[in-house]
């Protein structure tokens, strides 16, 4: 039989039985992997699903969110509130839809906002919500920061892990439907996309939103990790900066852009950390500015670049094979 | 009754009454055209018709509908569709993809994936672009990417078309084409609403003209009619005359 014919036809299936096989394999790397690269890959996966819910928002339809960390240290704070009240993966869902609730509040405000300005504000709400959770804590409960209990390594993995699927796959779909549409064409021409019947205000907010939402429950499941608490740990830059990165860094015209983004990224910095922790961040930076200067579409835009490079290389080298008995004659 | 009218429709910027107290209206079927000196507040009319910018005062009906008050998405999917002066094409999408959002979101009701494309390929079609479906827009000629333009609107399914200055910046050959199509749109049973500089285009195709100047209608006529009205030959054509002589 003709493997690279079937290899064509069935590459659907292919990629979907690849791609299950991945995550099985990846569930299962408890059993062997080790501590250690069980917290590496939760810390990944954790990245993979802020980078692809920023991507799919500020990605998309060009509004520049630097509010990641927002909604990620509301899940967190969410964790802190409701520990010891309910099951640990009702927390999960309950910080998903805390964070998509306060998005589509701040999305109804501020998605008028243009260009810098949106961003702008997005910054100044991840400053806002350490304080005001910082003067809340005071207020409240005279006590700054939480302890959280910590849970079991791998029960957090499988769960992030879980997150992360159902992350991606939401948004494979999300990409592919009218609302997908919808703001591509926003990011393309917002005024167009408005004439042209899209009600962009609803778009805009419900994916925002969405994106928000996922952003929230991965915040939940990181508590336990963090075991200590306070504003300024759940509410880092750090947070709102790496997973823009990451997006940038991986490309994000497709969706597995910034999923490999996060990987290779988390992966990189652990290495750079540990090697030279004092200066890891330049690293990262020539890192990046090599990136943006010569790959604009992340290293998944890679890709396509080298494929074409290569087919050129064959046809010249087909040529030259071509060429040369005639100049021998 | 007119399929479009406007009643004392008036913009004011600041201070400035870029449309101020006009009043028109377009019969189902015909192709109006309207022309004035740059500034005169031609575009600025198609946005308050489009609902890009909140009228100042008056109001305009479509088939007996108020549209005071509504949104852009609205005003499209209850069939009042337009085009852009600049071009405003979703640059990095393909041709096709780019009328496909007309197809999907213009109309009122919720439309299929396969109607919608077939919607948006006939659409191509009759622009004469299926060629380059799959090219990204902004690798398109300036004509082409009218054309575009032109055919997302047609995907909306709309009863007027606002086109604003379809044919500037298109070369003689270009200006014939692009009237062939306009009357071809018209022929689909589309009211037009066209402004346009190019003056043999305007007194080509419309059925009647409105002049606005400074705001104000201040002639409204046949194409003969408003070729050979005193005021207009003044302020406008008397322009071109006078920089043609």
């Amino acid at each position: 039989m003709d493997i690279t014919g079937f290899i064509s036809t069935h590459k659907k299936l292919l990629l979907v039985v690849f791609l299950v096989l991945l995550v099985v394999f990846l569930a299962t790397v408890p059993l062997y992997g080790g501590i250690y690269n069980v917290r590496v890959l939760t810390a990944a996966l954790t990245m993979v699903i802020l980078a692809v819910s920023w991507a799919m928002f500020s990605g998309t339809t060009g509004y520049m969110s630097l509010a990641p960390a927002a909604f990620f240290g509301l899940g967190i704070y969410t964790m802190c509130v409701l520990e010891k009240q309910l099951p640990f993966l009702v927390i999960v869902v309950i910080g998903g839809l805390v964070a998509f609730a306060f998005a589509l509040l701040v999305g109804l405000v501020t998605l008028r906002l243009k260009g810098i300005y949106f961003a702008i504000f997005t910054f100044g709400l991840v400053v806002f919500m350490s304080e005001l959770i910082n003067y809340l804590e005071v207020a409240i409960r005279q006590a700054h920061g939480w302890h959280i209990t910590p849970l079991d390594n791998t029960m957090l993995f499988h769960t992030m892990l879980g997150l992360a699927v159902v992350t991606v796959l939401a948004i494979y779909f999300i990409r592919r439907s009218r609302y997908g549409l919808a703001m591509m064409s926003i990011g393309g021409n917002e005024e167009a996309a408005e004439h042209m019947g899209i009600h962009t205000t609803r778009v805009k907010v419900f994916t925002f939103a969405i994106s928000s939402m996922f952003m929230g429950a991965a915040g939940v499941i990181t508590a336990p990790i963090l075991i200590y608490i306070n504003s300024n740990i759940a509410f880092s830059f750090y947070y709102s900066f790496m997973p823009i990165l990451m997006a940038v860094f991986g490309g994000m015209g497709q969706l597995y852009g910034p999923i490999v983004g996060a990987v290779v990224f988390t992966y990189l910095e652990r290495l750079v950390r540990n090697q030279f922790p004092n200066y890891f961040m330049i690293g990262f930076g020539i890192i990046l500015v090599v990136v943006i200067m010569f790959l604009p579409n992340g290293i998944t835009g890679l890709v396509p670049m080298l494929q074409g490079k290569l087919s050129g290389v064959i046809a010249r080298l087909r040529k030259g094979g071509e060429a040369e008995p005639h100049a021998n004659t | 009754m007119p399929i479009l009218e406007g009643q004392d429709v008036t913009k004011y910027f600041g201070g400035l009454a870029a449309v101020s107290h006009v009043d028109f209206y377009i019969d189902q079927g015909e192709i109006l055209g309207l022309i004035g000196p740059n500034g005169a507040g031609k575009t600025t009319l198609f946005n308050l018709i489009s609902a890009a910018f909140p009228i100042s005062s008056g109001e305009i009906r479509f088939k007996g509908h108020k549209l005071n008050g509504l949104k852009p998405h609205q005003i499209c999917k209850m069939g009042v569709s337009r085009t852009f002066q600049e071009t405003k094409v979703f640059a990095n999408m393909p041709v096709l993809q780019n009328v496909l959002v007309g197809a999907f979101f213009g109309t009122p009701t919720r439309i299929s994936g396969e109607d919608a494309a077939r919607e948006a390929t006939q659409a191509l079609e009759f622009v004469e672009l299926s060629a380059m479906s799959a090219t990204p827009v902004k690798d398109l000629t300036l004509v082409n990417q009218k054309r575009v333009e032109v055919a997302r609107a047609l995907a909306t399914k709309p009863e007027v078309l606002l086109l604003d200055e379809l044919m500037a910046g298109l070369n003689s050959a270009e200006i014939s084409e692009a009237m062939e199509l306009v009357n071809r749109i018209r022929d689909t049973g589309i009211t037009i609403f066209v402004v346009e500089h190019v003056m043999k285009a305007i007194m080509g195709i419309c059925g009647r003209i409105m002049v606005l100047h400074h705001g104000e209608k201040i002639a409204e006529g046949t194409p003969q009619e408003i070729a050979t009205n005193k005021q207009v030959i003044e302020i406008y054509l008397g322009e071109e005359a006078h920089a043609g002589s």
